[in-house]
């Protein structure tokens, strides 16, 4: 007979203001098997674990049912404790009164019967409990970054430093990401390629990071500790080890098409490096414009190639590799505004997004440096930048707030006088944000000594007239209507998740949200974790963010790679599968069920009427279970059960609630 | 000035058009789009702002409901997804009913009449422009 004890908890008024605890307590000594039943205003609290530990020692209980908040909130506080008076953890079960019971009622007399009714299911479970233990399993002592922007090449190295090895797989030739492309960075005005491209060599040089770049990420399997992951590296036609990054064969190639990394506004070779500080400085061939792979014709570059290193017979690989933990920095996109009419981007050359603008003012960007209009070459003495593009705009874009635009904004009109000492901006925004560190003031200056006019408002059409875009809005804090006449117009894109986010999402196993950003396990407390225990996130791929919020991320995600990574060994989950072989009728739906591949199928030898036959059936492997339950539900023989919710234990659940009253 | 969060004038508006004015931020992306600003003595976002405001006489003063030609650009520019073309229906419906009461109701027409009764629109256009 199990002698069980129950623990009814206060939460203060929580429990106690909608549950009657006396009653409850009176109503859980006639449970069967209960031979031991108190209260306490916090149980969580130490006194509160100490009433159960004594009571533990001194009634003899081997089984424990505490009624308290939910499972996930205080289960492991309490399982721990019962550990400590000499149970075996899993001999506790938690009856959720509070979530479950007194927080969705308002009137004692539906609390306290329902408060009940869960205690006497817990009860009639737990005298059903078997002591588990939790498989240990190893820790692969090797962990993988996807993106190689600031956050992945920060990451990168905080992991590396820490002593362990980490593959950064990139899907450009180069890693560098969104900041590569940033001529200068808020609020200081640093050159960005001066402050991330040390970085990228350190990443390119240390010995514990691998840098895998112009490959994606396939395929990952199994679990925490131990991802096993397929990386697709896209053949570059060039072999790495002999190049030189001389960069003979990009002056002589004959074929252009149009630069990613400047957004098309320039043309590159179709064999090239993205940039100039291009880490690692290995350039690639662009097959679907290569003549040589078009036509078969050409071969100019192997040709002049120096060290031969051009390698046209290359193929696409497969890597796969086992890792202990997985930081996702994807990055982010920026919104296309042609599906707003009114703005006309994409029908007039100087009707520019913003990263298409930052690109005028880099030396190796489309216009070599020079800020003018990509119509007629002139510098623009009056230039119109419109916020909000996109943004927080439920109708026709993102409902949420781009976060960096506004300061991104200040900066290139304080660039644009830098360059264009007579030139005007004027910024048309909705609310001006700079919650930051010396943000407020960065944007004031931009007002104060760079001359940039601020107006309240928006901007409903933009057409062109004579060599000028005039743009017509309104300027709400004067009720006036303004026509500007304006040289160029720069349109502040919202910042939005990677097109292909979704499918990232799909193949590292996490969950993003309705823009589909990824989403972190706790929007305060876990900010970096997923739901999916060993992946990370840093940077905009969770949500749009500056550099320094992206920087601090990344060495967030890191800190909890490099704990986990630490480890020799992680406790497993202890609630896994259990086949009863001899009714299983080798079926194997839940072969194909298991989303951890844990259920295999062996042949067994039985006895059966004199004679030995062979029959096949499943088996799980309990350190690849992660004890979700889908396999228990297929079975048609009922032969598979979950330790810890077997279906006896869910029965007398039900049976609890539900025959008696 | 009148800043009770709601008037009457608001709360009938609201229940004509469906639309909450709270739900506006003051972009201005209506006046920035309207068409007929030229000759409005508000415009279209102060419109909001005095509804939500509860800026009754002024409104009532204004010649901007009657200029509004109800194009909906503004209702098809807002980033809040607020019908602005339906707020302004709902202020003049208001301001009808109050300036001149119903010119008759279902119960003065005979069933004949009844039967041959144009479309609402074209009644409330009667009701709207009856000197």
């Amino acid at each position: 007979m199990p002698r069980t004890g129950v623990f009814i908890c206060h939460c203060g008024t929580n429990i106690a203001g909608t549950v009657d605890i006396a009653r409850a307590i009176d109503a859980s000594r006639n449970f069967p098997g209960v031979v031991h039943a108190d209260e306490y205003r916090y149980l969580c609290s130490e006194m509160g674990q100490d009433l159960i530990k004594n009571a533990i020692n001194e009634n003899n209980l081997d089984r424990v049912v505490v009624g308290t908040c939910s499972p996930r909130m205080h289960e492991g506080t309490f399982r721990k404790a019962a550990a400590e008076a000499g149970l075996n953890p899993y001999m506790l079960e938690v009856a959720n009164i509070r979530e479950h019971c007194s927080w969705v009622h308002r009137d004692i007399e539906e609390g306290t019967p329902k408060a009940i009714a869960l205690l006497r299911a817990a009860a009639a479970k737990v005298a059903l409990n078997d002591p588990l233990d939790s498989p240990e399993l190893e820790v692969e002592k090797r962990a993988l970054v996807i993106g190689g922007g600031i956050a992945g090449i920060q990451a990168a190295i905080d992991i590396a430093e820490a002593g362990y090895v980490v593959d950064v797989v990139e899907r450009e030739p180069s890693i560098g990401g969104r900041m590569a492309q940033l001529e200068k960075t808020f609020p200081t005005l640093d050159c960005s390629a001066c402050i991330l491209t040390p970085k990228m060599v350190e990443a390119a040089q240390h010995p514990n990071i691998n840098l895998i770049t112009y490959s994606e990420v396939e395929e990952v399997k199994g679990f925490v500790g131990q991802f096993d992951v397929k990386i697709k590296m896209k053949a570059r036609s060039i072999d790495p080890v002999k190049c030189t990054g001389c960069g003979v064969c990009y002056e002589k190639c004959p074929a252009k098409a149009p630069s990613e990394f400047e957004m098309g506004m320039t043309k590159r070779k179709a064999i090239y490096v993205p940039f100039p500080q291009a880490v690692p400085n290995v350039p690639v061939i662009d097959r679907e414009n290569c003549l040589y792979f078009k036509k078969g014709r050409c071969q100019i570059c192997a040709k002049e190639c120096p060290p031969q290193a051009v390698d046209y017979e290359q193929q696409d690989q497969i890597i796969e590799r086992r890792y202990g933990a997985i930081i996702v920095a994807t990055g982010f996109d920026q919104l296309d505004p042609s599906s707003y009419g009114e703005y006309g981007y994409g029908q007039h050359p100087d009707i520019l997004t913003a990263l298409e603008f930052e690109r005028l003012f880099n030396a190796s960007g489309p216009t070599g440096g020079k800020v003018v209009r990509l119509s007629d070459g002139k510098p623009p003495k009056k230039v119109v930048f419109i916020q909000c593009i996109g943004s927080r705009d439920k109708a026709r874009g993102m409902n949420y707030c781009s976060k960096i635009c506004c300061m991104f904004t200040a900066k290139q009109a304080i660039l644009l006088k830098e360059k264009v000492p007579d030139a005007k901006s004027y910024v048309f925004y909705i609310d001006v944000r700079t919650a930051g560190k010396g943000y407020e003031e960065f944007q004031r200056r931009a007002a104060e000594e760079y001359d940039v006019a601020y107006l309240r408002g928006q901007v409903g059409k933009i057409f062109p007239e004579g060599d000028h875009l005039v743009v017509h809005g309104v300027d709400s804090l004067s009720g006036k209507v303004v026509d500007i006449k304006a040289d160029m117009v720069v349109l502040a894109a919202a910042s939005i998740a990677r097109a292909d986010a979704p499918e990232v999402g799909r193949i590292v196993g996490i969950n993003s949200d309705s823009y589909h950003f990824f989403n972190e396990a706790h929007p305060k407390l876990k900010p970096v974790e997923t739901h999916t225990a060993g992946v990370f996130i840093a940077g905009a791929c969770q949500a749009p963010k500056d550099i320094p919020d992206t920087v601090a991320q990344a060495g967030a995600a890191a800190v909890k790679a490099i704990g986990l990574l630490s480890k020799d060994v992680l406790k497993g989950e202890a609630c896994t599968a259990i086949v009863n072989q001899a009714e299983c009728s080798g079926c194997l739906y839940c072969e194909a069920v298991c989303p951890y591949n844990a259920i295999n199928h062996i042949e067994i030898e039985e006895r059966y009427h004199e004679e030995m036959h062979k029959r096949t059936v499943a088996e799980v492997n309990p350190s690849l279970c992660q004890g979700c339950g889908s396999c228990s539900v297929a079975c048609r023989s009922g032969s598979i059960n979950l330790k810890g919710f077997t279906n006896e234990q869910i029965l007398a659940e039900v049976d609890a609630i539900c025959l008696q009253r | 000035m009148a800043t009770s969060s709601k008037t009457r004038l608001v709360e009938e508006m609201q229940k004509q058009s469906g639309q909450d004015p709270n739900g506006c931020f003051q972009c201005a992306k209506c006046s920035a789009a309207c068409p007929v600003t030229a000759a409005m003595d508000l415009l279209p976002h102060q419109v909001i702002r005095y509804l939500q405001l509860g800026l009754e006489e002024e409104l009532a003063n204004s010649k901007t409901p009657w200029v509004c030609a109800s194009c909906f650009t503004c209702a098809a520019r807002c980033p809040r997804d607020l019908d602005l073309a339906r707020m302004m229906e709902g202020v003049r419906l208001v301001m009808l009913r109050r300036r001149e009461g119903n010119k008759f109701g279902p119960a003065d027409l005979t069933p004949e009449q009844l039967a041959k009764l144009p479309q609402q629109a074209l009644v409330s256009g009667f009701r709207k422009y009856n000197k």
